[in-house]
């Protein structure tokens, strides 16, 4: 071969090679005329950064964060790197609509990740929908929801709850529950389902449920009626700053988790960072996700997390839910090949994620993530003793028999 | 020309309106993408809750922190209305009981609820988002003006009110859609009210609106009612030794504005496409107020302006620095109450006085060449 051939061969041979890593041409992955250009994507972030849910929503703001920034550098979403718009919702429904609008509108974002109450999520559903956003939203659920733009990465409440009170009600030969939550729709919605399946699937009774207006703080006359009742257990859903009181109100009045069985599905490492571990030892929590999970990982993902935020860093259900946002619109954005809209959720059905903290899950055509249940025994420490994993839990964020 | 002088009673009046009508008729809608131009729609339609606050705070001496009660009454009629029309029973065939609003299906209701009923006439519609709020208003007004109830004692009940709606929508979430509000409103007879040409259109209503909301409040201060309206604020001993009933006049005063705070609401839902009781709260309805007070509470105008200064600052810090704008936010406000404790509007006010006394200086520095008086003597 002659010297020009060597060189011939060495051009196509490059020229291959630079094919193969140079990302597809903009016109091709983007036609809707989203904020992508040869060498970046924008994505935008919607989450309370102030006012009452700022403390629970920070977590999935750095769950994202770190997620996006493990992304990029892995080399980005179809040989782009994602760029960030944070936006702020304030804990307030009206902005939450405003600034998605604004991502949606102004900033043409390639899609959200963002939202962690009910309530913010109903408002800027519209939005979404009547622009063709993307969504994916990381808090566990009351269901009863399905949208083609938004992804639910946490678990809708049937995952939640029935297999919780299946180990229950076999572990500790319980009978009688005793319901208790926060007045809005995801415990109400919760404990419906909850009764249905006690009354009607284990045959036990419900001696009692009561709700409270979001933010009280006290427990006097609930404590005294759980005394009187002595329920099997008390089965809760009190959420925000009504659960530090919740706790250190029964912890004073001596019902603690030696003496009494509560399961909780509203208590993360979040939570109990406010209530105090020594109030919440032995008691159970019924979630997808525990910091303390043992597989390779969840190690990896600890790790990562605590070297971005530090070491007194904890993480919950919720956050690592929000992690999984943008690992799922990178895989969808590859199967399609496209950061169009249409085609993420056209790839999304049965997309799988191998590498989640939480363990391997996959994205059920309903939107909603197939993942296992697990039941956590609080310790003094702050971390859960996993106990008991189910199976993969199919959603079914509208169940029938249930509603 | 009479009725014009009713409605303004100086050049300058006249001019601040005429800009202040131009910027939103005009000049906004030109230069504003239709996106932000809802927003402002958005901000505007707290401005009438602060034209009702010109009447009753600045001018009729009585404070309310419990606005955001009307505001959310009114916006509640509309929501309710709005939602009826988008939960026909095709579109809702996946509940269990087709037809109904979806969280009522979500709480288990199997029938509309009685007090849901009327609100499937537009008509009673419109008419309800004025009386629910002016009825509720007088009645609260005509309790505690009665009683010769006022100053923090009124504030402090009206806000208690605030917190008591916000807690009952909040616990009967079948009927009234609980925390997450009332949400998804689609259509308006029809018309979908979320298309770019609707929000466009739905801006103008809103604009034209408040502007006629304005002189219809321009009316009444300048009118012999609006000054015995400050009568009452500066001396009520006197008025009611007068022959006047105190009592009525501040009712009046108090369900005009929560009227005009309803409409607003109405606007509101309108142009966002929701109603949740986080609008009618304690903290709401304290923000309601603080837009009066940084635009001016003694001038329509100010008001008007500080809600679309204030939201607009809202939406431009929070955009900017999303972690840092509130602590901007609350420098803003301190600084405006240290430097102008009567508004940005009392601003104006102020000038014309700085230059008036300016003038005078200059005036008696005029002569100085011929006279040669004491130019060290300080102007007072």
């Amino acid at each position: 071969m002659s010297r020009l051939g060597h060189a011939a061969l060495a051009v196509a041979l490059l020229a291959a090679s630079s094919l193969r890593a140079a990302p597809p041409p903009t016109s091709e992955v983007n036609t809707t005329g989203l904020a992508v250009t040869d060498t970046t994507v924008t994505v935008g972030q919607l989450h309370s950064a102030t006012g009452t849910m700022a403390i629970s929503e920070t977590g999935s703001i750095q769950a994202e964060q770190l997620a996006i920034d493990q992304i990029n550098a892995a080399g980005g979403v179809l040989g782009r790197q994602i760029k960030v718009i944070k936006e702020d919702g304030a804990s307030d429904w009206p902005t939450f609509a405003e600034k998605a609008k604004k991502l949606l509108v102004s900033d043409k974002v390639g899609t959200v990740f963002g939202c962690w109450t009910s309530a913010s999520r109903k408002a800027v559903l519209p939005v979404f929908e009547k622009e063709n956003g993307m969504l994916y939203y990381p808090t566990f659920y009351e269901g009863l929801e399905q949208s083609k733009n938004v992804i639910y990465t946490g678990q809708e409440a049937t995952q939640q709850i029935l297999a919780g009170i299946d180990w229950i009600a076999k572990e500790k030969k319980a009978k009688t529950f005793y319901l208790v939550g926060s007045d809005y729709i995801w415990p109400r919605t919760s404990m419906k389902i909850a009764r249905k399946h006690i009354e009607n699937v284990l045959k036990g009774t419900v001696v009692g449920e009561e709700f409270y207006a979001l933010g009280s703080t006290s427990f006097g006359s609930l404590i005294n009626k759980i005394k009187l009742k002595k329920p099997d257990v008390i089965y809760a859903a009190v959420v925000g700053g009504s659960n530090v009181s919740f706790y250190k109100q029964l912890a004073a009045a001596g019902i603690n988790g030696t003496k009494q069985t509560l399961l909780t599905i509203s208590v993360t490492e979040d939570e109990v960072l406010g209530i105090g571990g020594e109030n919440l030892a032995g008691f159970y929590s019924a979630m997808k996700y525990f910091q303390s999970l043992d597989n390779p990982n969840n190690k990896e993902f600890v790790a990562a997390f605590k070297a971005k935020y530090g070491a007194a860093s904890v993480i919950g259900d919720v956050t690592q839910a929000g992690y999984l946002g943008p690992w799922l619109w990178k895989a969808a954005v590859e199967k399609a090949g496209s950061f169009d809209i249409d085609k993420i959720v056209a790839a999304s059905p049965d997309l799988e994620l191998k590498t989640a903290p939480e363990g391997y899950v996959k994205l059920h055509p309903n939107h909603h993530l197939w993942s296992k249940l697990r039941i956590g025994q609080w310790q003094k420490n702050g971390q859960a003793k996993v106990l008991y994993e189910s199976e993969l839990l199919e959603p079914n964020p509208f169940p029938k028999g249930y509603q | 020309m009479a009725f014009f002088r009713t409605l303004f009673k100086t050049r300058g009046e006249a001019v601040s309106f005429a800009c202040f009508a131009l910027l939103i008729l005009v000049i906004l809608p030109l230069a504003l993408p239709v996106f932000r131009l809802n927003l402002v729609g958005k901000y505007l339609s707290y401005g009438f809750v602060g034209i009702g606050l010109v009447l009753l705070w600045g001018r009729c001496g009585i404070l309310s922190l419990g606005q955001g009660v009307f505001f959310g009454l009114g916006g509640y009629c509309m929501a309710m209305f709005l939602k009826l029309e988008a939960s026909d029973p095709v579109t809702t065939a996946i509940q269990s009981t087709p037809g109904i609003p979806d969280f009522m299906d979500w709480n288990q209701l199997t029938a509309l609820p009685k007090f849901w009923e009327p609100f499937h006439s537009f008509p009673f519609t419109v008419l309800a988002i004025f009386v629910v709020p002016g009825l509720v208003a007088f009645l609260i007004g005509w309790a505690m003006f009665r009683r010769r109830v006022g100053g923090v004692y009124f504030a402090i009940i009206t806000q208690a009110i605030a917190l008591i709606l916000s807690l009952g929508i909040d616990g009967n979430q079948g009927y009234t859609g609980g925390r997450n509000g009332i949400t998804d409103l689609r259509t308006l007879m029809g018309w979908d009210i979320r298309s770019e040409h609707a929000q466009q259109v739905l801006y103008f209503i809103c604009v034209l609106l408040l502007l006629g909301s304005a002189l219809f409040a321009k009316y009444i201060i300048n009118t012999r009612f609006g000054r015995v309206l400050m009568a009452v604020r500066d001396q009520e001993e006197r008025v009611r030794f007068s022959g006047y009933d105190v009592a009525m006049i501040r009712t009046f005063t108090f369900t005009v504005a929560a009227m005009l705070a309803g409409l607003g609401g109405a606007l509101f839902v309108l142009q966002v496409g929701f109603m949740s009781p986080s609008l009618i709260g304690i903290v709401p309805s304290i923000e309601l107020v603080i837009f009066a007070a940084v635009g001016g509470r003694l001038s329509v105008v100010g008001a008007m302006v500080g809600c679309l200064l204030v939201n607009f600052s809202k939406s431009a810090f929070s955009e900017a620095y999303p972690d840092l704008w509130l602590y901007l936010m609350g420098g803003t406000f301190i600084a405006v109450v240290m430097f102008f404790p009567d508004g940005l509007a009392g601003l104006f006010t102020k000038w014309g006085t700085i230059k008036n006394r300016a003038a005078a200086l200059l005036a008696r520095f005029r002569p100085a060449s011929a006279t040669t008086p004491n130019a060290s003597q300080p102007a007072k």
